[in-house]
């Protein structure tokens, strides 16, 4: 109270809501650790192959950790003589195992330096083994480019580009349409699909309360976590409540007090590395997996190889594009949506509430982000800084497509998705995303408005 | 209560922050948000990437020793053509557009630098992760100072090499202050304002906005460059991942603490920024080994994240509160996408 009293009634609000913000966030705090059992091990065998002999060497003194799903480390050692490394594990359940490359010695690497972290499925009794899989320095020079283009490998790509483009498409769309409605780049708009990534994660394993001590025990969704179908549900009502909150608290006082829109876009910088630390805080900084439908195998459709939920989150995804796009040319809000990005004063001086109207994108943009964070986070994994890694590919979507069309993102996404899955036919795969990154420039050298934009709003 | 104090070694955390305050960290911060001044507070130019400039800066000077084995002084020189060469790149597709493209242009190009430098491909001339080590040895040549006698008084100490690159670092940033100062003031400057504040006017007076601006993003490049240049030196080492993009917003706050379009903010912000950050991490490590808090709230490694709670949080909300920092007016402020 002391603290607020010098502040002005704009600035007690945005205190307001930064405490809030961290109070949520601290919810996911308290975890409880799994009941111990007897008998089950984690482990796993390294080996390359020498340059020199081609022969199968073990890899001794590699250092690995074990965490648990809440990501407690629960065991670490290093590899033995023959390069093995197992450690009892407290029960049967799932196990992130995490290599360190940087303790591999001189001439090994890493296949993936990407994903350090393998999830593992122990059963009860039994020893759960993860692969991580190492190359020497010849091999790692031809990673991505050795094998040949075929048919199949083609389309396989190009499904999984389609798939990762629409999940991006999702998440762009609120990037696209707040900027169409208020010039406002928001930097802050990968923290959005972590929100909902987050989120879900929190309910599937802890329900809405169970990270409180006192219901420990009580029944799902209150002391246990919940399918991840309807933590998705709730993941998505926390999403459209950040962007509710965002609005209303911060970038609504800001428009009123007619804040320049760069002003405004350093604001939402600041923001999302603020929550973005708050969520390596809470959450910790190894990658985890929801609890439900995480490991599956893969389905073969003709040519193409995906797995169940992939297909069916794909699938998901596009049907919610469709209602977005319906949305947008036939309801009364989605054609005022359009109007106010098209001439806002226009708009205004033919009777829409464009503040009104400008509350429902942030709040439907924020919802689609945190749901495609969790489309994201099923098919990928889970981790705090997921905003960070998906905001250039983001750009790169909307600025390709035509920074502030619905329309554009959707193009853009797609173009992204698929470009920088098929482009790994040429370039190793740790390239990709500069694939991306490096169309981003070329597009705005040659088109700057983007496939869908118009030529004025760029000068 | 005698209690919590005592178990505080306050003698050691203010010497800590003192030192931090003028040491390697705000000398590079200090480069940095000097040539993000020229870029955002004269030029108004909204440079996310200044980070990729330190990164070019620091990687013209390595390689040009470590690939090329030029001397010191030409290696300094390809440091700059690195920062040079980064500045056309950025400031040719996107000078032309409005001032949100050239963020988003330069925050994926200081990306695209990081990965490049650090991918397989590159390994033979970057050294990929590991980075750059072997450069320094003919810059410590230079030194007049003994490496193993210690320079300075009180908290102000350091050994000859060290010293050698804080003397040198704060000689740059007087230099740079000072041009800046002098180039500011110039027809140069004044056009650099002009275009600032109102784009349209200063072309109509004939001034090409572009070439300007441009001249202005490599200036603020080049003196972005000299931070890396300062940061290779003083750690002996390049490394891409430090170069990574947050570090930028850094920068920024830096820069808008002390007030943007002012000559000294820069210097003062990151001297401010450097101390206050020392100071809450020596305090919160203390405050973690003395128990004062809790494990369960916050280890020793997580206290280290609370710099960018704090750099997060400051930045929005010295953009609401007080845009102008400590020295800078409002009305220089009140900037607006063009």
């Amino acid at each position: 109270m002391i603290l607020s009293k010098g502040l002005s009634d704009m600035g007690r609000r945005v205190v307001g809501v930064f405490l809030l913000g961290v109070m949520a966030m601290a919810l996911f705090v308290a975890f409880a650790p799994p009941a111990f059992a007897e008998g089950e091990m984690i482990g796993t065998r390294l080996r390359y192959t020498e340059p020199n002999s081609g022969e199968r060497v073990a890899v001794s003194g590699v250092s690995l950790t074990v965490e648990d799903t809440s990501g407690e480390t629960i065991a670490e050692g290093v590899t033995d003589a023959d390069g093995i490394f197992e450690v009892e594990v407290p029960g049967s359940g799932r196990y992130g195992l995490t290599i360190f490359p940087e303790t591999l010695p001189e001439g090994v690497f890493l296949a993936d330096p990407d994903n350090p972290t393998k999830l593992v499925e122990v059963l009860v009794g039994q020893t759960g083994r993860a692969i991580f899989q190492l190359v020497n320095e010849n091999e790692l020079a031809g990673l991505g480019q050795t094998s040949t283009i075929t048919f199949r490998r083609v389309a396989q790509l190009t499904v999984e580009g389609l798939k990762f483009g629409v999940f991006l498409a999702m998440a762009a769309i609120g990037l696209s349409l707040i900027f169409g409605t208020t010039g406002l780049v928001n930097f802050a708009h990968g923290e959005m699909i972590g929100w909902g990534m987050l989120w879900a994660y929190l309910f599937n394993f802890y329900g809405f309360a169970g990270m409180f001590g006192f219901m420990e025990g009580w029944p799902a969704p209150f002391g246990d976590g919940v399918n991840l179908i309807f933590a998705t549900l709730m993941a998505i009502v926390m999403g459209l409540g950040l962007g509710w909150a965002m609005d209303k608290f911060i970038f609504a006082p800001l428009r009123a007090r007619g804040t320049a829109v760069i002003s405004a876009m350093i604001v939402t910088i600041g923001l999302s590395i603020l929550i973005r630390y708050v969520y390596l805080f809470v959450f910790g900084g190894v990658p985890r997996f929801y609890r439900d439908y995480t490991a599956q195998v893969g389905i073969k459709i003709g040519v193409i190889e995906i797995t169940p939920k992939d297909l069916i989150t794909g699938l998901l995804s596009v049907a919610i594009l469709v209602l977005v796009g319906l949305f947008l040319q036939r309801a009364r809000m989605g054609k005022a949506m359009r109007a106010v990005a098209d001439d806002r004063d226009l708009a205004e001086s033919s009777g829409i509430d464009v503040q009104r109207v400008i509350r429902f994108v942030w709040v439907a943009g924020s919802g689609l982000a945190a749901l495609g964070g969790v489309f994201i986070g099923l098919s990928e994994q889970v981790s705090w800084n997921i905003g960070f890694r998906i905001l250039l590919l983001i750009f790169a979507a909307v600025v390709l497509g035509g920074l502030g069309t619905a329309y554009g993102a959707l193009v853009g996404a797609l173009i992204v998705g698929v470009g920088i899955q098929v482009s790994t036919l040429w370039i190793p795969p740790e390239l990709k995303n500069l694939g991306a990154l490096v169309l981003l420039i070329v597009a705005l050298l040659i088109r700057p408005q983007g496939i869908l934009g118009k030529a004025e709003r760029i000068g | 209560m005698p209690g919590v104090f005592g178990a505080i070694d306050w003698l050691f955390i203010f010497e800590q922050t003192l030192n931090e305050a003028v040491d390697l960290n705000a000398i590079v911060f200090a480069l940095a948000a000097i040539g993000l001044n020229v870029h955002f507070g004269y030029a108004g130019l909204l440079n996310f990437g200044q980070v990729g400039f330190v990164a070019a800066g620091a990687y013209g000077m390595g390689l040009a020793v470590t690939l090329w084995g030029l001397n010191p002084f030409l290696a300094v020189v390809v440091g700059m053509i690195f920062a040079t060469i980064f500045a056309l790149f950025l400031g040719i597709p996107t000078l032309r557009l409005r001032a949100d493209y050239l963020a988003i242009v330069t925050i994926a190009s200081a990306e695209i630098l990081r990965l490049v430098a650090r991918s397989t491909a590159m390994r033979n001339i970057t050294r990929g992760p590991e980075g750059l080590n072997e450069f320094v040895g003919p810059f410590r040549e230079l030194s007049p100072f003994n490496p193993s006698v210690s320079y300075g008084f009180g908290p102000f100490t350091w050994r000859g090499n060290q010293f050698f690159t804080v003397v040198v670092g704060w000689t740059l940033i007087f230099f740079f202050v000072f041009l800046v100062w002098q180039l500011m003031r110039s027809p140069w400057g004044r056009v650099v304002k002009a275009i600032r504040e109102d784009e349209d006017a200063a072309r109509a007076l004939g001034k090409s906005a572009y070439w300007y601006k441009l001249q202005a993003l490599i200036l603020g490049g080049i003196i972005g460059g000299f931070g890396g240049m300062m940061l290779a030196l003083g750690n002996a080492t390049v490394q891409p991942d430090f170069f990574v993009a947050p570090l930028t917003f850094f920068f920024w706050l830096v820069l808008i603490l002390g007030g943007a379009g002012r000559v000294w903010a820069p210097v003062l912000g990151s001297v401010i920024f450097w101390g206050l950050i020392t100071f809450i991490q020596n305090l919160g490590r203390q405050l973690v080994d003395a128990g004062l808090i809790p494990t369960s709230i916050m280890d020793t490694s997580q206290v280290d994240q609370i710099r960018f709670w704090i750099v997060g949080a400051a930045l929005a909300l010295l953009m609401i509160f007080r845009p102008q920092g400590i020295l800078g007016s409002k009305e220089e402020m009140a900037l607006d996408a063009h």
